[in-house]
C-alpha cells in the first residue's frame, strides 16, 4: 500500500482510535485477503461490543413482553425499555419521555408525521417545503399525502457546491406553507444544513419544521430544544445501534393533537366495540409489541458514544474529513461532489471515464467497502447532472491509514480503466 | 488484481472505451428501453428487423463498464441472427452470468460473449451484464415498455 502520510493521526486527549477499533469485533476481519476498510458508514455503522452484549443480555436474562405482565421478567423488560427511552430523551435533550416515540427507523418516523399531522393539517392548495438534497424517505411520504389532499411540494434549490439557497427558502415560505421538512446532514453531499436558522425562519411565519437527523445524531451534538425543532427523526442503526429501531421526537403539544398512526395493542387505554380511548403519549403512537431489544441496543449505543463524548467524535471525524478531502483531491481525474463550507463525514466523488459501479467493485477487491449509486436521492442526482456517485463515509473508528487504503485502491481503478 | 482481470477482461475494457454500435438507427423498427433502478443505468436499444432477421442493432445510454461492454458486444453478435436465435442467445447468456451453465460446454453457442463468464462471481454485477439482454428480449418480443432488471 502506498501511503501518502503513514504518520499516525494526531491523537486528541482521550480519543484513542486504536482502542476504539477493538470495541468493534467485525472490523478485525479480512475481505478478499485484505484488511477490511469499512467506509460505508452512511449506509449503516458497525456495532460495538457494548451493543452486542446488551442484546445478548436482554435475550438471555430479561426477555418478556412489556407494559402488561405482572411477573418479574416483564417488569425488568419494561424497566429496561423505558430506561432506553429516557436515555434517548437525554441524548437529544428532549423535555420529556412523552416526546420520544420508538419507530422502526427514520422513514417510519416521517411517514408517521405525514399520515397523522400531514393528513389532518393539509388541504387543497397547501404546501410542504422540502429541499433538493432530500433522501427519498423525506420526499415520497410527503408526495403521498399531498396527492391525497390536493397539496403540493415546494423544493428549496441548492448551489453547485451543495448548500441550500436560503434566500430562495425564505421566498418559498408563504401563506399556504403548512410544514417544512429538511435533512440535517445530507447522506450524499455531507452538507450540514443550518437547521437552527431554517427553523427560526419558519417559526416566524408560524410554520412547524421536521428535521431528518439520520445522518447527524452520531456525528454532532443534537439538542432538539436548542434547535426548537418541532419534529426530529433518526434511525438507530446509523448510530452504532441495531437495525429496526428508530426515534421520532415531537413536541408534546403537537403529538397530543395528532391522531394515532396505527391501531392495535399498547396504543389504547380501553377498547369496547363502540368506542376506543387512546393511550397517553408516547404509547398512542406505538401500536403492537415494540422492538424491545432494539430500543435496549440503541440505548447501549447512545451510552457508548456519549461515553466517548460527541465533541471528541466530531473532532476526530472533522480531522479525518479534512485529511480525506485533501487525499482524494490528489487522485487524477477525481472530482468531489459536495463541497459546502459546512460539511461532515461524507466524501462523494466521481472519476473521469469510470462509472461509480466499477469503482466500487475494484476497491472492494482491495478490501475497501464504499457505496456507489444514487444513494436513494435520484432528484439530487438529476440536479447534479450525474447518474451516480461513489461515496466513502466516515465513522468514529476510521483512521487516516484507511483513507490511504482507499486512495491506493483508487489508483488501481485508474490503472485498470485508463 | 488477477481476480479483477477475470471480470474486467481486456475485451470488455476495450468495448467500454470504444463501444461499438453506439448510435441510433434511422428507420429502426424495434426499440426498447432498459433501466436498472439499483444503479440508475439506462439503455435504449434499436433493432432493424427484416423478414424475421436482425439486420442492424445499436444502443445508446449510460452505464458502467460491464453494462456498456455487454450492450456493445451484444449488438455486434445479434446482427444477422433470426429473432428466434436471438431469444436463444438471451437464454444462454443469462444462464452463463447467473452461473447456471458452463460456457465451455458449448463454446460455439456464445462465442466471444464467453468473456462475461467472470461476472458470475460478482453477484452485484450480474444485472449490469444482463441489462442489455433483457432489453433485447423486450425488443424482440416487441413489448413497448421499459424493462427493468428488477422485474424478473
Amino acid at each position: 500500500m502506498t501511503s501518502i502520510a503513514s504518520i499516525a493521526a494526531p491523537s486528541q486527549a482521550g480519543f484513542n482510535v486504536r482502542r476504539i477499533r477493538e470495541d468493534f469485533p467485525i472490523l478485525r476481519q479480512t475481505v478478499h485477503g485484505k484488511p477490511l476498510v469499512y467506509l460505508d458508514n452512511a449506509a449503516t455503522t458497525q456495532k460495538p461490543r457494548a451493543v452486542l452484549d446488551a442484546l445478548t443480555a436482554y435475550y438471555s436474562e430479561d426477555n418478556a413482553n412489556v407494559h402488561r405482565g405482572v411477573h418479574l421478567l416483564s417488569e425488568r423488560a419494561t424497566q429496561a425499555f423505558e430506561d432506553a427511552r429516557a436515555t434517548v430523551q437525554h441524548f437529544i435533550n428532549a423535555a420529556s419521555t412523552r416526546e420520544i416515540v420508538f419507530t422502526r427507523n427514520a422513514t417510519e418516523g416521517i411517514n408517521l408525521v405525514a399520515q397523522t399531522f400531514g393528513r389532518t393539517r393539509l388541504g387543497p392548495g397547501d404546501e410542504v417545503v422540502i429541499s433538493a438534497m432530500e433522501h427519498h424517505s423525506n420526499i415520497v411520504p410527503w408526495q403521498m399525502v399531498c396527492e391525497e389532499k390536493g397539496a403540493s411540494l415546494r423544493v428549496i434549490p441548492i448551489t453547485d457546491e451543495g448548500a441550500l439557497q436560503l434566500e430562495e427558502y425564505e421566498r418559498l415560505l408563504g401563506p399556504h406553507t403548512r410544514l417544512v421538512s429538511i435533512v440535517h446532514l445530507s447522506n450524499v453531499l455531507g452538507t450540514i444544513n443550518p437547521v437552527q436558522q431554517i427553523i427560526a425562519t419558519a417559526h416566524r411565519r408560524g410554520v412547524p419544521v421536521l428535521i431528518d437527523g439520520s445522518q447527524a445524531v452520531h456525528h454532532m451534538t443534537v439538542d432538539v430544544q436548542a434547535l426548537d425543532a418541532d419534529f426530529y427523526v433518526f434511525t438507530g442503526h446509523k448510530l452504532y445501534g441495531p437495525t429496526g429501531i428508530g426515534v421520532l421526537y415531537g413536541k408534546e403539544g403537537l403529538l397530543e393533537g395528532m391522531p394515532p398512526y396505527q391501531g392495535g395493542g399498547d396504543m389504547i387505554k380501553s377498547v369496547t366495540f363502540e368506542k376506543t380511548t387512546y393511550n397517553a403519549l408516547p404509547y398512542k403512537f406505538e401500536a403492537g409489541t415494540p422492538n424491545i431489544a432494539g430500543a435496549i441496543g440503541l440505548a447501549a449505543a447512545v451510552g457508548y458514544v456519549t461515553g466517548i463524548g460527541m465533541d471528541r467524535i466530531s473532532a476526530h471525524e472533522r480531522e479525518l474529513l479534512a485529511y480525506g478531502t485533501a487525499a482524494l483531491s490528489g487522485v487524477p481525474g477525481l472530482t468531489l461532489i459536495g463541497t459546502a463550507a459546512e460539511k461532515s463525514s461524507v466524501l462523494s466523488f466521481v472519476m473521469e471515464g469510470v462509472h461509480p459501479h466499477d469503482i466500487g467493485t475494484v476497491v472492494d477487491q482491495e478490501g475497501v467497502a464504499i457505496r456507489t449509486g444514487h444513494h436513494c436521492a435520484q432528484p439530487l442526482m438529476q440536479r447534479l447532472g450525474i447518474p451516480a456517485t461513489a461515496r466513502a463515509s466516515l465513522a468514529l473508528y476510521n483512521t487516516r491509514e484507511e483513507i490511504d487504503a482507499l486512495v491506493a485502491a483508487l489508483h488501481k481503478v485508474r490503472e485498470l480503466f485508463t | 488484481m488477477s481476480d479483477l482481470r477475470e471480470l474486467y477482461q481486456e475485451v470488455i475494457l476495450d468495448h467500454n472505451r470504444r463501444p461499438r454500435n453506439f448510435r441510433a438507427i434511422e428507420g429502426a423498427n424495434r426499440h426498447a428501453e432498459g433501466y436498472n433502478p439499483l444503479c440508475g443505468d439506462r439503455l435504449s436499444l434499436y433493432l432493424k428487423v427484416e423478414d424475421g432477421m436482425i439486420t442492424d442493432a445499436s444502443f445508446q445510454g449510460s452505464g458502467c463498464a460491464i453494462s456498456k461492454a455487454s450492450a456493445s458486444m451484444m449488438t455486434d453478435s445479434v446482427k444477422g441472427k433470426t429473432l428466434s436465435e436471438a431469444r436463444g442467445m438471451f437464454e444462454q447468456f443469462h444462464q452463463m452470468v447467473t452461473g447456471n451453465a458452463d460456457p465451455l460446454a458449448h463454446p460455439e453457442r456464445l462465442g466471444k460473449l464467453a468473456v462475461f463468464e467472470g461476472v458470475r462471481n460478482y453477484p452485484a454485477r450480474v444485472k449490469c451484464a444482463s441489462l442489455a439482454w433483457h432489453t433485447l428480449r423486450s425488443a424482440v418480443d416487441a413489448k413497448d415498455e421499459v424493462v427493468s432488471t428488477e422485474a424478473e
